[in-house]
């Protein structure tokens, strides 16, 4: 599964996967703004993709995300700021000049054409030599595992296969960065995993930067090298899935990237408090908002057994088990604390839970975000 | 599941409709065709002679050959001016509506009337003659204008256009745009994204409208009448003199029948492209 040896992408050295070091970024995404008459869309988005990349756009639907796909795409203009790719300027160009081509979201195939020239379109409008064309688009075919189908109608695919040819029309023309708009929720679940897992290995072998749209945080964390949270038309947050699940910037991403507990604490003398909860906190005094995830609280003993002595940093407090979401390996448990304060605990199935247990969580899990508040 | 008196119930009109005012007379006309007129009188003598008739008095093969000229280049301008205008309406135009609409409106306007406002345009003292002599270009009326072909085409390309038009705008209106952005996203300039998938893709519509244009037009007889003169008269015309004045029902009805078949194998070979051509 490569590209033809002579032609490979992944050969190029100055394109070789994952070369993060690379000293300019292979797209610069520079202030850019977009209205749609009145409405702001992306307020002064700035944003790096590297070579080999595979970053992701994260957001709700709304937050901006497409839109600013399709102005790296062409298909719209910024108001301001400026887009740039190998250090040239891409805003102000016809989309048929840009170095990128976009996976759609519904895939968009040519009706009239077979899968074949469905996936030579892009050498044939561009002036490949015609000797060249077979063997490219018969690799491309092959590492999408779509060989077989070359003489198919777009019709006669399924909604899988018909994603892997839009991957190859993409791939075949060896573009410097690829778009892919939500290419994967029109899939059932069960192919779209199977779907995220050859992505991310194709991308790798390619050694194509991959720039990824979806409203889906669980493919973002699967797939990606970095994931730009996007909200209203700002960027919340660019970090690589761990750090942006460990160490959210904001209450928002930390609610938007699997699940959290937001404590709304005041600090005092190196010790943050949270109605009846209290941990130890290096923070100057004040009010804050802290993301404490679910998995991070642990279970103790019914209350009124004795437990061990506690190290420094553990926090021990009595809830009531509210409610319990079985989950197979772990259980959520929406636990009422005695000042009504509710909160999340991931902890591992046990069977029923019932009345008040003791939980505790260490302080230095709690990581302090910025609250709009 | 609906009871067998209401399956009738709904049944029965639609079929007595078509089986009195539409199987019977063709029925009728088909038996016709195979009669012959004989002292002022039908009779009811079975024989080929009317299609030996019209298959052999170059007459009647001229008429024919004309009208199919005169249809086929309605079609061709039809399409030339109905295409572009259905382009422009949906893929430039921010009035489609309006625009729409524009297109829609002569549909409304009575086909006599526009008839006759050519007549206006284009007799011997009409708009158009009075124009080139007072900007003197000609220094008298052009007289080859009105009763001319030239003057039944224009009528005709006037009046059938929009049925060109709407066929082909509907089919634009369907091609999703995002074709047309994978194409460009592909590095397709415009002309080639036309040629390569706007055009495939219409083709359907450019069909259905070529059909409506020249099946409507080879079949019209008011046109002629009114600005052909006689060297515009179309078939239509034979066959409403041949069951008028000339009193020769059998031959009417066998040209009726010939033009009948002539149009049923066009739409059908039409059809049959139609369908390849048309996708998922």
């Amino acid at each position: 599964m490569v590209l033809p040896a002579t032609q490979s992408v992944a050969a190029d050295p100055t394109r070789s996967s994952g070369s993060t070091d690379a000293a300019a970024p292979l797209l610069e995404i520079r202030s850019v703004t977009k209205r749609f008459g009145a409405t702001p869309v992306l307020s002064s988005i700035s944003l790096d993709v590297a070579e080999g990349e595979f970053l992701t756009i994260l957001g709700a639907s709304g937050s901006g995300k497409t839109t600013l796909l399709r102005l790296v795409a062409g298909f719209e203009e910024p108001d301001a700021g400026e887009i740039r790719m190998a250090g040239q300027r891409l805003d102000g160009l016809p989309p048929y000049r840009r170095r990128v081509n976009t996976v759609f979201q519904h895939y968009a195939l040519f009706p009239h054409l077979s899968v074949f020239e469905n996936v030579a379109y892009g050498l044939r409008v561009q002036n490949v030599r015609r000797t060249e064309i077979p063997q490219r688009v018969t690799a491309a075919l092959a590492m999408v595992k779509m060989s077989e189908y070359a003489s198919r109608a777009p019709a006669q695919l399924s909604g899988g296969q018909q994603q892997r040819v839009a991957l190859a029309r993409a791939l075949v023309n060896r573009p410097q960065l690829v778009l892919l708009d939500e290419p994967l929720s029109a899939l059932d679940a069960g192919l779209r995993r199977e779907m995220q897992v050859e992505l991310k290995s194709l991308q790798r072998e390619v050694g194509i930067a991959f720039l990824f749209v979806t409203h889906d945080q669980d493919e973002a964390m699967a797939l990606s090298d970095r994931i730009a949270l996007l909200r209203w038309g700002h960027l919340e947050q660019v970090a690589t899935p761990r750090e942006i699940y460990q160490r959210p910037a904001t209450a928002y991403t930390a609610q938007f990237i699997g699940q959290t507990n937001l404590l709304r604490a005041e600090i005092r003398q190196g010790m943050a408090r949270a109605g009846t909860l209290a941990w130890r906190c290096a923070s100057s005094d004040g009010r804050a908002t802290f993301s404490l995830r679910p998995e991070s609280i642990h279970l103790g003993a019914p209350v009124g057994e004795k437990v061990a002595a506690l190290g420094d940093d553990t926090t021990r407090f009595t809830a009531r088990i509210r409610r319990q979401v079985f989950g197979g390996a772990t259980d959520l448990v929406e636990l009422a604390c005695a000042d009504g304060l509710t909160l999340l605990a991931r902890i591992p199935s046990r069977g029923n839970l019932e009345g008040a247990w003791e939980f505790e969580f260490s302080g230095a899990d709690g990581v302090r975000v910025q609250d709009e508040e | 599941m609906y009871s067998r008196t209401y399956k009738a119930a709904v049944a029965i009109p639609p079929l007595a409709w078509v089986t009195g005012f539409l199987l019977v007379p063709y029925a009728l006309l088909f038996a016709y065709s195979f009669w012959q007129v004989e002292a002022q009188q039908v009779v009811h003598h079975w024989n080929l002679g009317n299609y030996r008739e019209l298959f052999h008095n170059p007459m009647y093969l001229e008429v024919l050959f004309r009208s199919m000229k005169i249809a086929g280049a309605v079609t061709a301008l039809a399409l030339l001016l109905g295409y572009p205008l259905a382009y422009y309406l949906s893929f430039c135009s921010r009035k489609k509506e309006l625009l729409y609409q524009l297109v829609i409106v002569p549909l409304w306007v009575s086909y006599l009337v526009r008839a006759y406002a050519w007549k206006t345009i284009l007799g011997s003292d009409g708009v158009l003659n009075t124009l080139l002599q007072y900007v003197h270009v000609v220094h008298h009326p052009v007289e080859s204008l009105l009763y001319s072909p030239f003057a039944v085409v224009l009528t005709l390309t006037h009046i059938y256009t929009p049925f060109a038009f709407l066929p082909i705008y509907a089919s634009l209106e369907h091609i999703p745009r995002r074709l047309v952005e994978a194409s460009e996203d592909l590095g397709a300039t415009p002309a080639r994204t036309f040629a390569r998938v706007i055009l495939p893709l219409s083709l359907p519509g450019v069909l259905a409208g070529a059909t409506f244009a020249f099946v409507l037009s080879l079949g019209d007889f008011l046109a002629p009448l009114l600005l052909g003169g006689p060297s515009g008269i179309m078939i239509s015309n034979v066959v409403v003199s041949l069951f008028g004045a000339a009193y020769n029902w059998p031959l009417g009805a066998a040209i009726s029948l010939s033009m009948l078949v002539l149009v049923v194998v066009l739409l059908s070979i039409v059809q049959r492209a139609e369908r390849k051509l048309s996708f998922g």
